[in-house]
């Protein structure tokens, strides 16, 4: 009962403090997008140049810092890795296919959602079969087997490199990419948006939320207890929006946002399904990263560099619509992601799950 | 004889699923689970609970020991 009143005030903060966000300055329906941040700090350093889409994110830092020190604070900071990094890497670059196709990361369907952007109705049902898809795989007996303990200075670089780009943000100097116009020109002060961070970093570390976690426990044991804090999320940053009047129901005319339903759908069906072969949605991996699970980092890197081929490449959707060429992109991550879930049941040799069936000789 | 699931190293739902089969082959008795996180530990402890095992925490140099008894 304890573990879900907190789980639920979490994501009642997370609900509140996105509506605060966008109160303070960024863009609306995005106080937080993880896919968003990711894609506008990649802009930020310059790998990819949409100019509009370009800034030094600080709630992404703020959500790493404090789940590393909240880690730290309940001893479970611990450097582990070595679970199928290449993988997860590519699971990364194509969960951002999906997102940057949809125009937002799961947690950003649920705040389009509360702020009445009905084109999140098609997403929704999307995040949710790709979800279903990738439990059937996991039941099957996916795993893209064990991490072990690593040198602690794995764990450790994380919050180091994000210290990093507080600094470059906090510098300014000229190499660094800063948006003049559209959404990356739009951000709260940098004071409020790192706090904010902050503030979910930790309340997510300690919770375990997860926007994927949410639904695939609910398909694979009926179990609710993070699905409460997506709908903490989503009940607070609705009762936000309609108090403050940035409610406005409906189809056309949402901001960063598309009214193409099938490839909103399809879009979030990738980001589902990569998240659960993944092990988390965007979110959940920057937390995992913080708390100095580099198999995480690894699927953020993936993240970044999903980002810049889909820039790169005019793969990304816009409010105008989703490219030809991007919806090539939805479609080879469909089949790439049936590919790495199906493949891995295929060649269960060295990480056979048999081995756990019996103690195995401790290999960290 | 009691039966022992290593889910060390094994990100969740993969321990959940594990031990849930382990839990069920077993019926009832006495199930040890192996885990490493604290995000494994607790939600292998509330599927245990959920399906009406009790269970007992040890915390060892080698990660978390999880007794699950019926």
């Amino acid at each position: 009962m304890k573990d879900r009143l907190f789980i639920i005030a979490a994501g009642a903060v997370t609900g509140l403090l996105a509506v605060l966000l966008v109160l303070q300055g960024n863009p609306a329906n995005m106080g937080f997008c993880i896919a968003c941040f990711l894609r506008d700090i990649t802009g930020g350093l310059g790998l990819h140049r949409a100019g509009a889409v370009q800034y030094l994110r600080p709630e992404i830092m703020g959500l790493v810092l404090g789940a590393f020190i909240t880690a730290l604070i309940g001893k479970e900071f611990k450097a582990g890795g070595g679970s199928s990094p290449v993988l997860r890497f590519i699971l990364g670059i194509l969960m951002m296919a999906g997102a940057l196709t949809f125009l937002g990361c799961p947690l950003r369907m649920i705040l389009r959602l509360a702020g009445g952007d009905w084109n999140a109705l098609a997403a929704l049902p999307g995040y949710i079969a790709g979800i279903w898809v990738g439990t059937i795989f996991l039941k099957k007996g996916y795993t893209l087997g064990r991490s072990q303990s690593q040198p602690p200075l794995n764990g450790y670089a994380v919050p180091f490199l994000t210290l990093f780009l507080l600094v470059l943000l906090l510098t300014a100097p000229a190499f660094i990419f800063f948006s003049t116009e559209g959404p990356g020109s739009m951000a709260a002060p940098v004071a409020f948006s790192l706090g904010a961070g902050l503030l979910v970093g930790i309340l997510a570390q300690r919770s375990r939320l997860c926007t994927m976690g949410a639904i695939r426990d609910l398909i694979l044991f009926k179990d609710f207890h993070l699905f409460w804090g997506i709908a903490a999320i989503f009940v607070v940053a609705l009762a936000g929006n309609l108090i403050t009047g940035k409610f406005v129901p409906g189809f056309t005319d949402q901001p960063v946002a598309h009214t193409d339903g099938l490839w909103n759908f399809l879009g979030m069906a990738v980001v589902g399904l990569a998240a659960v072969l993944a092990g988390g949605c965007p979110l959940r991996q920057l937390i995992l990263s913080g708390e100095g699970n580099s198999d995480a980092l690894f699927t953020v890197l993936g993240l970044i560099t999903g980002a810049a081929f889909m820039h790169n490449f005019g793969l990304a959707a816009s409010p105008a619509g989703v490219t030809p060429a991007g919806r090539w992109s939805v479609i080879i991550a469909l089949i790439l992601l049936i590919i790495i879930g199906a493949g891995n049941l295929a060649a269960k040799t060295l990480y056979s799950r048999k081995e756990a069936k019996t103690a195995a000789p401790a290999n960290n | 004889m009691s039966e022992t699931v290593d889910c060390r190293g094994l990100a969740c739902p993969e321990p959940v699923l594990l031990a849930r089969e382990a839990l069920q082959r077993a019926g009832a008795g006495t199930v040890t689970v192996l885990v490493s996180s604290g995000v494994a530990r607790d939600n292998v402890s509330r599927a245990a609970r959920q399906m009406g095992w009790s269970v007992a925490v040890e915390n060892t140099a080698e990660g978390y020991v999880l007794t699950l008894s019926k």
